[in-house]
Formats: structure tokens, sequence, C-alpha cells
């Protein structure tokens, strides 16, 4: 029986890491992801964990002791947010390249500057090249359950890869909302032992770990890493099976709300998707053919899946909530048209909006703005503007 | 109750308007029904205004934006009535519940022509005379419960006095004054 809770984003990510009882959490605090350790260092002083609780002077600390922790044989986690992530960076790309399969806690909130702790998500889309699989949230309940599978994907020798794990600063990370959480013991038994197959504290097979690799190697261990994460999509369905074997609960790679007879779709991540379901049953209710794509697993982007879906759609609106600063899209807009033309697909025509930057609050009013503008460009096949921004002063 | 109902809070930052909030969805939360509670967060200073949030629903809830056209607004400290537009979009069909000591017809001038119901209460004598200090979280907390008839009395009662034998569980000599709380603000809210 599934326990009904209700629990803040930033509660259920701590939760889900007392269930995984990792071997050791490094963190240093920042908003809005402070919650997250502050809740598990009390799980470590109660006992109720065994993990070691490591409190570094700062981020980049706290992703390098979780490359050590993780490179010794034991299971690492962390959580941060915004130039927290940011001054993890060079460790990020450490910890990919190593395979070693960490779980973070990324509450995103928007990069520095102007300095303000609300959220968007240019913290970890700066992040999407490092070669961390992302997972992105709606809701506590999303995050609360990807974390409980991020360690399971990750792990899997096909790819030994970190993962980081995002849902929405304040909005969702400091918000109560119902969530049902799973049993203790089935999350020991679905989680499981990790068992590397090579790790620096196994006297029985020594080897280095970070040595200097140069011309001769680095491409082929680039390439290998590459292959993790190519791996990662079938894992992720695998794994996520048998996570609504155990739950009732079922994550695609993305989620397709009211999709069927579409005609102009929004794809957006987090919690502003939700606000999206919201805004597709008005409009249902009117009779209007719309559509949301979310997209859950971002890295590796599930270009056939995505595109397979998109080009049933006339009028398709990517929205972003981070700027590439290209002058051209944002960088999920970037991904999708790129899956579309490199699969050959046209037909959709596809518009973006760059939204809710540095925490401006996303009503339904301005999601509607969306719908409206891709409804006229299926009916009409016109684009005026492809690059746009939504609730903004200007 | 067949659909969402919203609720803004304004208070003052330290009045625990937020928790107040929180423990306003933890009741209805107990009740069986869907939740949220959330504050704004600002920079957060003691004093300074805030606002705080709750949807209360029977079904799913997953709008993720802040409210705009609330059923109901809570006002912890009436000071700001002069500074927050307090009934902004606040439907006429619903009702502002002030913490006050005046009633509701004095009130209502400050209220830049709001045409629903405007309700009172005396949050400041409820809370000292019932816990000794000036907690006015508690006392709106019965007001708006009272007020919105979001759920049952007796069962908002019985429920919060076991959410207070957990949270005060090393003060038990605080949670009879803060039932106490509840129950004169349910009674004594003017303008029903």
């Amino acid at each position: 029986m599934a326990i009904r809770e209700r629990l803040s984003g930033n509660e259920a990510v701590a939760i889900a890491m007392k269930q995984i009882n990792p071997d050791v959490v490094a963190a240093f605090p920042i908003t809005p992801s402070t919650e997250i350790p502050q809740y598990f260092s009390n799980y470590v002083a109660d006992g109720v964990v065994d993990a070691e609780f490591v409190a570094v002077e700062s981020e980049h600390s706290a992703m390098s002791a979780c490359v050590g922790a993780q490179a010794a044989g034991g299971r690492a986690m962390t959580a941060t947010s915004a130039n927290g992530l940011g001054l993890m960076w060079e460790v990020l790309y450490i910890a990919a390249c190593s395979r070693l399969p960490i779980v973070m806690g990324v509450v995103n909130r928007t990069m520095s500057g102007p300095l303000n702790i609300h959220n968007d998500h240019s913290d970890s889309m700066g992040a999407r090249d490092s070669g961390w699989i992302q997972f992105y949230c709606e809701n506590n309940q999303e995050a609360y359950d990807n974390m409980l599978m991020a360690n399971r994907i990750g792990e899997h020798p096909d790819v030994m890869l970190p993962v980081m794990v995002c849902q929405d600063g304040f909005i969702t990370s400091h918000a109560i909302e119902n969530i049902e959480l799973v049993e203790d013991d089935k999350i020991k038994d679905f989680v499981g032992e990790y068992n590397p197959e090579m790790y620096l504290l196994n006297s029985e097979k020594p080897i280095s770990m970070g040595p200097l690799d140069l011309q001769g190697h680095t491409f082929e261990h680039k390439r290998q890493q590459a292959q993790g994460m190519i791996n990662a999509k079938k894992v992720v369905n695998e794994v996520s099976e048998e996570f609504y074997k155990l739950t009732g609960r079922k994550y695609e790679l993305f989620e397709e709300y009211m999709t069927e007879d579409a005609e102009a779709v929004a794809v957006i991540l987090n919690s502003t998707a939700g606000t999206a379901k919201y805004v597709v049953n008005q409009l249902r209710a009117q009779g209007k053919k719309v559509g949301l794509i979310k997209p859950r697993l971002y890295r590796p982007f599930p270009v056939d899946e995505m595109v397979e879906v998109l080009s049933k759609f006339k009028a398709v609106a990517v929205l972003d909530k981070a700027d590439s600063f290209n002058a051209a899209g944002g960088p999920l807009y970037t991904d999708v048209t790129s899956a579309l033309y490199s699969k050959g697909v046209f037909s959709p025509k596809v518009i973006n909006y760059i939204y809710g930057i540095g925490g401006r609050d996303v009503k339904a009013d301005d999601i509607e703005i969306v719908y409206n503008k891709i409804l006229d460009i299926a009916a009409t096949g016109k684009v005026d503007s492809v690059y746009n921004y939504l609730g903004v002063r200007e | 109750m067949d659909k969402v109902v919203e609720i803004r809070w304004h208070g003052r930052g330290g009045q625990g308007a937020k928790t107040a909030s929180l423990l306003l969805a933890d009741a209805a939360f107990n009740t069986g029904k869907y939740i949220q509670g959330f504050p704004e967060y600002g920079p957060e200073r003691m004093g300074a205004p805030i606002t705080a949030y709750n949807r209360i629903s029977d079904e799913k809830l997953t709008i993720h934006s802040n409210i705009y056209e609330p059923d109901y607004v809570v006002v912890v400290d009436e000071t700001l009535l002069a500074s927050v537009p307090v009934t902004s979009g606040l439907k006429e069909d619903g009702a502002i519940i002030i913490n006050t000591t005046k009633t509701p017809d004095e009130v209502r001038t400050a209220l830049k022509g709001y045409k629903g119901k405007v309700c009172t209460i005396d949050a400041r004598t409820i809370s000292i005379d019932s816990l000794g200090r000036y907690f006015p979280n508690t006392p709106m907390l019965g007001a708006v419960v009272k007020v919105s008839k979001i759920m049952d009395e007796k069962d908002f009662l019985d429920d919060m006095n076991e959410s207070f034998k957990h949270k005060f569980a090393k003060k038990p000599e605080v949670i009879e004054g803060n039932i106490k709380a509840l129950e004169r603000s349910m009674q004594e809210v003017k303008g029903l």
C-alpha cells in the first residue's frame, strides 16, 4: 500500500535519499536546495541512515568528495542549485568521464547575475553537455520517483553515468502537495546494492582513477562515455517499467497529455507543464485541439520517440525557461528542432518562447497566449516570429 | 465542494502566515483533500509584507502559479490594508478575513470598494487570552475554516488537536491554549 503524505519537493527528495541510504552525502548549502542536505543531515544525526555526511566548504568540494566516495566504491549523493552547480562545473565533467554514477538533486534556480534566488532552468541547462543524465520533474511526486530510479539507471553496467534530478526551485521545492511514498523495504529491494566492477578500495584488483590520458586514449574514453549515454534510454525504459510494477506510476521518456488528435502542442519542462495541463483542460472544453509534451528524460534526448510524436502535429511551441543567448532560441527549442531536422521531418511549424526567467510567475493566462498563437499557426500555416519572449515587459 | 478553493494570505514576516497556510493545508489533507500550500518567497525579514497561498480541491491539482483571483483572502496584520492591495482579484462571492478589533462595517472603508463579504476577528485578544502571547496565526486559521467552510468544523478541530499533540510533543502545556484559540475564533468571527 502506498503511503499517502503531503510534502514539499525538497522533503520528498530528502526522503528518497533516506530510503536509498547511500554511503556518502557531501553537500554545501545554497537556496533553494539547502533543505535537502539539511533534512538528510538530521537523518544522519538521528542514526536512521548509515551514510557519512560530509559538510564541505564549497560545492566544488561537494562534487569532489562525491567523486572520491563513488570512485572508492560507494554510493554518493548531493544536491545543489544555480551557482552551486556552477562551482561544481569542472568536477561534473570529471564525474561523468570517470563513469561515476553519482546522483544529484538539482533544485533549479537562475544563475547569477542578476543576483536572484528564484527559479529558471539556466543552471541545469548549462550542464546539459557535461555528460550527466538529466531528468526534469513536474512536481514533488516526480522528483521523489525519479530520485528512486536514478541509482538503478546510472549504475547499470551499460550506462555508468551520473544523474541529475531537476525540479523547480520554490515552485515545487517549497510547496506542500500530496504525494504517495513507497515503503522503505520495497525501495531497499528496488534500489539494491551498488557493486561496481572496478573501484579504488578493491585490493584484489588495484586500479588508478583519473590519470593523464592525452591524445592516445582520451578520444576513445569519450567515445565510450557517449555510448553510455546512448545506452541510457533503454535502461531508463526498463527501470521505469519495473518501477511501474512496483508503484503503479508509469513514466515514459516524455509525457503526452491530450495529444491523441491534437493539432497544436506545447513542449514544456517541469512545473509549468502542470499549469499547461490545466490550460489544456480548459481549451479542450472549448473544443480546441491542443495538447502537451512534457519531456522527462532530457539527457540523453529521446530523438526518435520525440520526432515520431511531434511529426503528427501542425504547430508546436517549445517553451524554454533559460535563454541560450545565441540570438536564435533556447536549449530545448534547439534540441527539438534539430531532432526533427535530423530525421527529415519538416511538417510541424515550431516556434520558441523564452519564459519565466528569474522566477517570473507563469500564469494560466500566459500559457493560453501560447496555445492561441499555435492554434492560429495550425489554422493558417503562417509563422510570423520564431524566437519569442513570454511575460516580459518590453 | 466541487471546485478548487483558492486562498491568499497576507501577513508580515514573523507572524506565522506561512505556517498558518501550511497548517491549513495539513488539516485539509487530513480530511482527504488534494492540497497546495506555498509561500511567495522574497527578501525575508521580520515585519516585511509576505504572501502565502493555499489551493484545496477534491481533484488532483496540477496548476503551479500564484493565485490571482482568490476565493478568500486572510489578512493577518491590518496595517497591511494601507500598503498592500489585499482585495486584488478577490471574488465578490468570496470573503476577506481581517485580524482587527474593528467591525466589518468599520473596516470595509479601507477595502477600496470590495463588495463581497468582510469578516473580522480580534486575533490579538484571543491569542493573548489563550496563549499568553501574540501568535495571530492560530486564531486566523480557525476563522478561515469557519468562514470558508472548506471542511467540517469538528473534523478540523479533532485533526488540529492531533497535529498540536505531534507538533508540541515537548511542550504539551500549549496544546490546550491553541485549541481554545481555534474554538474561540470560530465562535467570535464577525460578518458571517
